[in-house]
């Protein structure tokens, strides 16, 4: 079983053609239809109040035998890929893994370089330079491989039931499959390019499935600034990869990692140059500050696609990359603080940001930055563990919040702004109970999993070993972090409150269309939450063998035996403290909420919002950050950077054309000289003197008949006279 | 030198008896005075040609040129025995008679146009 690693993403792949080929061939058959189809004829139908609304194009409802086949196929595959994942995970053995086993299937030799001469900067270099194709299994893409298959299968079921109206179900299932496809290479790859392979696959699905309702502007925008945004961090990991390259020779995992744990001292300048590198690809794929902005609109996709995409796998991928090379990023002190200030930033930023939200998808899209700044944080100061456990308790949580807000948009017909819902909990209990679940696990409520993965984050940043920082930074992270937690509480209980608690806010007809979601869609809440209530169990510290999440990752992201013992360092009266700290910084965020909005009906927010307007309004339009990046990089950079461009086309690149002009100008100029002196030199002299000969027979010419007579005369004389004298 | 000797001698031609006491003959008109009277005529008619400016009084003169020319041809046909001479002469008189008539024509042709028999005003062929 652990042999056919490599069949787990041909599942997936092979349910994008099958799904694809088919929706093609049945779109072809009614094509003429769709091209009259109303929406087509007023692509930026801006006015229709139901942005991200599941049933956009209902109308078109696809034929049954095909939407079966989807179904199955699409569902099928990554049932199959997520049975040959835990089949392969169990076939290894757990306890193997925990030991450090590694299992990589090459496929084929990909890219063969052939022999160079190693450049000695580093012991251990490989002459020969290649790429494979290959997988790798080890525990912590073990790790990744169960979560992603497992939530992505859920997902799928869940979008069975949620997009069953639309018209594009095939189209969704094959983009959906492909999206599993590349996610699966990406957290299988055993070497850099092909980990970029999938980076890029899911960048792409992204880019199709935010821009799904593709009739709708803001959705079609929406996938090109999270595709040009992806592409600014690509370009950093890229470059990273090339420092890899160069420095190593090689981008196999195990060579690289082995060849770097022998590093002497001084590549560390090389490595803190590639891990920042790499750090940029990361925040660009994981939202992270400077390239955040991507992610909230990125919630103008399909809603389960928020929740697998852009909650719990692919944003992760930025974390599971810099976990990955944890070898490498140990290695320069300077690019872990890089990494830990950016993350603890992100995070404090965009919980503030999640605050004064009203779309019920992008306070959770805040939410996921804001946690994804954890993870970042928790890595920056070398806690990988916690980071991977964060990612792995918040694909649970995030994805069981997602799907819950997608089930209540679609028990409100699209309805998505938090100010006109209210009420629901005894309107659709199994998603308010779910959903309750989840945003108590993400508060970070004991013995739920945010709980465990936070606590153990913020353990690490307060006992954070800083060698390059001042001293006083691990304490400012620490309180950001926490300070971060009660935010969290606080802006995901309003969120519950706004929507489930209170009274409906709507109109009445609407009141009464409000159904619970099918089971379809249910089912995988209920899964998922109670995955987010137990799911921190696999790394409950203090006590004697519950950290077994770290155990498991131990081989890959403790590498050092003196950080493993380290690990264990802390004392358990301190630990219990940090816990107590974050217990109460949570408990008092979510009293604030039932106090001001269970009890105030939000008059005392609403108060301190119009005492502070500014800060109010710098907040809920998000820091204006939007707005600066199109005014410094669109207008600015783009635009202007264009009238610049042109402005040296205009001088200097058109003195190339001007200057051959001006050449060809100067020859003609000289042509035309020989042409005015010499040639027509030559017509006119022979003109002139003809004309001087003219001139002087002319006055023979006198047009006096005696004249000629004369000479006529004098011709015979002359003659006669030669005549007789030379006879 | 004298004119008449110098100008028998001039000519070369057969020389008349120059003593005093030579009896009283009658005087032998030989061909040199035909051709003595031809020249001059030629000669007078050539100056009119050239010089006069009267249009018909150039075509008298042209006559005259040609009658000079009927001389000389009828002296030498005498002189060689051959009729010749006197045949042509006669062309040439009915050639004259034609060329008269044409340039009668032009004469009065000339004046319709100019009002003048001025030849040096009928100058527009030229240069």
């Amino acid at each position: 079983m652990k042999d056919l690693i490599w069949a787990i993403p041909l599942f997936p792949l092979a349910g994008f053609l099958v799904n694809g080929i088919v929706h093609l061939l049945e779109h072809r058959t009614k094509g003429e239809r769709v091209l009259h189809d109303p929406h087509g004829e007023q692509p930026a139908a801006e006015s229709q109040k139901d942005l991200g609304h599941p049933h956009a194009h209902m109308h078109g409802e696809i034929h049954p035998r095909s939407k079966a086949l989807h179904t199955a196929v699409g569902t099928g595959s990554v049932a199959l890929s997520c049975l040959f994942a835990f089949g392969a995970i169990f076939d290894l053995g757990l306890s193997r893994l925990s030991e450090g086993a590694t299992h990589v299937v090459t496929l084929y030799r990909w890219i063969p370089l052939g022999f160079n001469e190693p450049l000695g900067q580093v012991p251990g270099k490989a002459a020969e330079w290649f790429v494979d194709a290959a997988f790798r299994l080890d525990s912590l893409s073990a790790l990744m491989l169960a979560f992603v298959t497992f939530v992505g299968f859920l997902i799928h079921v869940y979008s069975v039931g949620y997009m069953g109206h639309d018209e594009g179900y095939g189209r969704y299932f094959a983009y959906l499959n492909l999206f599993m496809f590349s996610m699966l290479v990406l957290v299988l790859a055993n070497n850099f390019l092909l980990l970029f392979v999938g980076w890029e696959g899911v960048g792409l699905c992204s880019y199709l499935l935010i821009g799904y309702d593709y009739h709708k502007k803001s959705a079609a925008d929406a996938g090109k600034k999270a595709f040009v945004v992806n592409r600014i961090g690509d370009f950093g990991f890229i470059l990273g990869i090339f420092g890899v390259f160069a420095l190593f020779g090689s981008l196999d995992f195990g060579r690289v990692f082995s060849a770097a744990a022998a590093a002497p001292a001084d590549v560390t300048p090389y490595m803190t140059l590639i891990c920042v590198c790499l750090f940029i690809g990361a925040c660009g794929k994981s939202a992270q500050f400077p390239l955040y902005v991507w992610l909230p609109d990125a919630m103008a996709g399909p809603t389960p696609v928020s929740a697998l995409i852009h909650a719990a796998t692919m944003v992760t991928a930025g974390v599971y990359m810099v976990a990955r090379c944890n070898v490498l990023f140990r290695l320069s002190p300077d690019a872990m603080l890089v990494v830990a200030v950016v993350g603890g930033f992100t995070a404090l930023f965009a919980a503030t940001i999640g605050l004064a939200q009203n779309d019920i998808k992008k306070v959770l899209a805040y939410s996921t930055v804001s946690q994804l700044g954890y993870m970042f944080l928790a890595c920056g100061v070398g806690a990988f563990v916690a980071g991977m456990f964060h990612v792995l308790t918040h694909a649970f949580f995030k994805a069981c919040l997602f799907l819950g807000s997608g089930s209540v948009i679609h028990a409100l017909a699209g309805e998505q702004d938090i100010r006109r819902m209210g009420g629901l909990a005894f309107k659709i209990r199994t998603t308010y109970r779910t959903f309750l679940v989840a945003t108590l696990a993400i508060s970070g409520v004991p013995l739920l999993a945010g709980f465990f993965s936070k606590d153990a984050i913020l353990a690490a940043v307060f006992e954070a070993h800083m060698p390059t920082a001042p001293p006083w930074l691990p304490r400012v992270l620490w309180t950001a972090a926490i300070f971060t937690a009660g935010l969290t509480a606080f802006y995901m209980f309003r969120l519950v409150s706004l929507t489930f608690w209170g009274v409906y806010r709507g109109s009445p007809e609407q009141e009464r269309e409000i159904r619970e979601s099918p089971r379809s869609m249910t089912v995988p809440l209920i899964v998922l939450a109670f995955l987010s209530a137990v799911g921190g169990w696999v790394g409950i510290p203090i006590l004697r063998g519950g950290d077994r999440i770290g155990e498991l990752l131990a081989p890959v992201l403790l590498p050092i035996a003196s950080a493993r013992v380290q690990a264990h360092h802390a004392a358990v009266s301190q630990e219990l403290l940090l816990m107590g700290a974050s217990v109460a910084v949570a408990t008092l965020g979510i009293l604030l909420v039932l106090v001001w909005y269970g009890r105030g009906n939000g008059e005392v927010p609403a108060r301190l919002a119009a005492r502070w307007p500014g800060v109010y309004r710098a907040v809920a339009n998000k820091y204006y950050v939007d707005e600066a990046y199109d005014a410094v990089f669109v207008e600015g950079l783009g635009k202007g950077g264009g009238r610049f461009l042109w402005d040296v086309d205009a001088t200097v690149v058109d003195l190339i054309p001007n200057g051959a002009a001006a050449v060809t100008k100067a020859f003609s100029w000289v042509s035309s000289l020989f042409d005015q002196y010499v040639v027509d030199g030559l017509v006119n002299g022979l003109a002139d003197t003809l004309q001087a000969g003219y001139r002087l027979f002319k006055s023979a010419q006198t047009g006096r008949v005696q004249n000629y007579a004369l000479v006529m005369g004098a011709g015979l004389f002359a003659i006669v006279a030669v005549y007789l004298v030379f006879r | 030198m004298c004119g008449v000797r110098c100008e028998g001698s001039w000519i070369g031609l057969s020389r008349a008896p120059q003593t005093a006491h030579r009896a009283p003959t009658t005087m032998t008109i030989t061909i040199n005075h035909f051709l003595i009277v031809s020249f001059l005529l030629f000669t007078i008619g050539l100056f009119g040609v050239l010089v006069r400016r009267n249009f018909l009084t150039v075509l008298m003169s042209v006559e005259l040129m040609m009658n000079a020319v009927n001389l000389n041809l009828v002296a030498f046909s005498r002189r060689l025995s051959s009729l010749t001479g006197q045949v042509f002469s006669v062309f040439v008189i009915t050639i004259a008679a034609g060329e008269a008539a044409i340039g009668l024509a032009l004469t009065i042709s000339l004046f319709r146009q100019r009002k003048t028999l001025n030849v040096e005003e009928a100058s527009t062929m030229q240069g």
